[in-house]
């Protein structure tokens, strides 16, 4: 004879006060550091920095209490902190590119951004009363990140920079559409999965242990395959085109259970990467520049250049970095947007990067605990795709900036310059936060 | 503000990270929910680990009620139970212990009963004073007892019948 009970779940809002003091306090002392080391140190204009972000934080904080009290405690935390010192870093550079008479405000831009994301984090926690209301939009959803995807393509709004046709011009500003796209497919294939995944999990040959899905069921891989590769020449772009196909392979597993798709989706994407690479030039370079990064032909060529003079810069931050302020991070190019990362290595060391990818590691890890707290399979699907997505996109842009995988022009969430990068991971956060909530609500709660 | 002081500065600023680092695994230590298995052997209670994963666990609770259709134990008659004389259950029967018994439709209640018109938490059973009392948990379709509607904790004597749903309880010997 045995009873089975409930453990009740803490809400999480007091636990998660401690944490986002702790959170503030980086934020404020890592521009604090920044204007201190470099000698620009305006306790007025800090304190101004500092009273805005701990009004931000309180009041995002106010709302998760209002709208989603049994929320996450430990996410926001964690992803205010990596904002923070995103911001600092940003900051940081603008002073190094105005000493050498470069004027960039891309921290005050950044920091506008950042408010506008966390203001349509809160408005998706509010909208989004129930997460499950997003199944309703499954196919539209499709839709949507299809045009967004495509919209880049589109001569007139379309525009190209830096050799990747990812932006569109609108209003003035360039917007990446494949940033929000990416929320749409999640929800597309958490949508179509929960619906398919009988059909795609049914018995097929075995092959080495392995059952493999029969060819008939193979179409929607092979449709987001396609559809991948075209990413990638048209648009010039590597990053998208892996995140978008790694986050189906990933959550087709979490449908079926069935390793074999994981086998069959790194094998398509295998042989795409190399048929991709003896086809077009400059993917073939993209490869050259990870093989042969240190040779002295390709360096010279500028071909590894940036990555390169990142690999330097992390390598002259050892193990605890020069300090923030200290390092010369802006002899890297785009150390504001894609080499975030190499600057944050200089400057902070060894010791701090594990810190930060140790934030990365709790944000994702929340994301599965939600899907498996999470009642309804839509929902699973769901929290692990929007889970699969943050962890893809750092591993590519990290992978690409410390030389394990190709480079490719992804920007690392939260930390990277870009406005496009920011507001779609902010509703990525308002999503897990939401639901979250619903998977750590007592069930008497939920059932009412 | 010399080179002691921006080295210090700069350590401080890493702890502090780390500190936060550490302070969320902390926090997420201590965030297991989910069920909780409690085996009551002889006088003796034995805790289960609490596993998080609740669904593995729900799935198991109609396993580990120890549910029996049929089996009125005689053996020892202070031992009162609790039968199921209508309903989709009929003829189980629960032993009554020290614990209070929760009814409904969750898989995380001590009786599973399978029934629109049952709540997920709809009504406890449970002893106070050498007597056993009925509540209902703010379900949606109501307890009765002997055909009044229960709210708060009500006696329930041997012979009275609990009506939920098509269900009907009563305490037996």
């Amino acid at each position: 004879m045995a009873t089975v009970t409930t453990i009740d779940v803490r809400r999480g809002r007091t636990a998660e006060v401690p944490l986002l003091a702790i959170a503030v306090a980086i934020t404020i002392s890592a521009r604090g550091l920044v204007d201190f080391n470099t000698d620009a140190l305006d306790w007025a204009s800090l304190a101004a920095y500092g009273g805005v972000t701990i009004a931000v934080v309180v009041a995002f904080h106010v709302a998760l209490r209002r709208w989603a009290p049994h929320a996450d405690p430990v996410l926001f935390a964690c992803v205010v902190t990596l904002n923070g010192i995103g911001l600092a870093m940003i900051h940081r550079i603008d002073v190094a590119y105005a000493l050498r008479g470069r004027e960039t405000s891309f921290a005050s831009a950044q920091a506008g951004w950042t408010l506008v994301g966390m203001a349509l984090a809160v408005a998706t926690i509010i909208l989004v009363r129930d997460y499950r209301i997003l199944r309703r939009f499954t196919y539209t959803a499709g839709i949507v990140g299809l045009v967004g995807l495509l919209l880049p393509l589109l001569p007139g709004i379309g525009r190209e920079v830096n050799g990747a046709r990812i932006w569109i011009g609108v209003f003035g500003r360039s917007l990446q559409p494949g940033e929000f796209a990416k929320i749409a497919f999640v929800i597309f294939f958490a949508g179509y999965l929960v619906s398919n995944r009988d059909t795609l999990a049914l018995a097929g040959p075995r092959v080495l242990g392995m059952r493999f899905p029969r060819t008939r069921d193979m179409g929607p891989l092979a449709i987001v395959w396609v559809a991948a590769l075209l990413v990638q020449i048209y648009e010039r772009d590597l990053g998208t085109s892996l995140l978008l196909f790694g986050m189906f392979v990933a959550m087709l597993y979490v449908a079926t259970q069935r390793v074999s798709w994981v086998v069959l989706g790194v094998g398509l994407f295998l042989v795409g990467a190399v048929l991709a690479g003896s086809v077009f030039g400059h993917v073939a370079s993209r490869y050259t520049a990870w093989l042969h990064a240190l040779d002295f032909s390709v360096y010279a060529s500028g071909q590894s250049e940036q990555l390169v003079r990142g690999l330097f810069g992390m390598a002259s931050g050892g193990l605890f970095g020069t300090g923030l302020g200290n390092g010369r991070p802006d002899l890297v190019p785009y150390a504001e947007s894609d080499f975030v990362f190499a600057s944050l290595g200089e400057e902070l060391g060894l010791a701090g990067v594990l810190a930060i990818l140790t934030l990365y590691i709790v944000i994702i890890e929340r994301a599965m605990r939600a899907a498996i707290g999470v009642r309804d399979g839509f929902g699973k699907l769901l929290a692990a795709g929007l889970g699969f997505t943050i962890a893809l996109q750092t591993f590519i842009v990290i992978g690409g900036t410390t030389r394990v995988i190709p480079l490719t022009g992804l920007t690392t969430p939260f930390l990277a310059y870009g406005g496009s990068s920011m507001i779609a991971n902010w509703i990525v956060v308002g999503l897990l936060l939401r639901i979250s909530h619903q998977a750590r609500m007592p069930e008497r709660e939920a059932a009412t | 503000m010399g080179q002691l002081s921006v080295t210090l500065l700069r350590f401080g600023f890493l702890i502090l990270l780390w500190v936060l680092v550490l302070s969320a695994i902390g926090v997420l230590r201590s965030d297991l929910y989910g069920t909780r298995v409690l085996q009551r052997g002889r006088g003796r209670q034995r805790v289960a680990d609490p596993d998080p994963r609740s669904e593995k666990m729900a799935n198991l609770s109609r396993a580990t009620t120890g549910v029996k259709a049929g089996s009125i134990s005689t053996k020892d008659p202070a031992v009162a139970h609790l039968a199921v004389t209508s309903g989709p259950l009929k003829g189980t029967v629960l032993p009554l212990g020290s614990a209070p018994i929760l009814v409904g439709r969750a898989g995380t209640c001590t009786l599973v009963i399978d029934d629109d018109y049952c709540s997920a938490r709809h009504c406890r059973i449970f002893p106070e004073k050498g007597a056993w009392l009925v509540e209902d948990l703010g379900s949606t379709n109501g307890t009765f007892l002997g055909g009044r509607k229960v709210d708060d904790p009500v006696p329930f004597h041997k012979g009275d019948a609990v009506r939920i749903g098509a269900t009907t309880l009563e305490l037996t010997d």
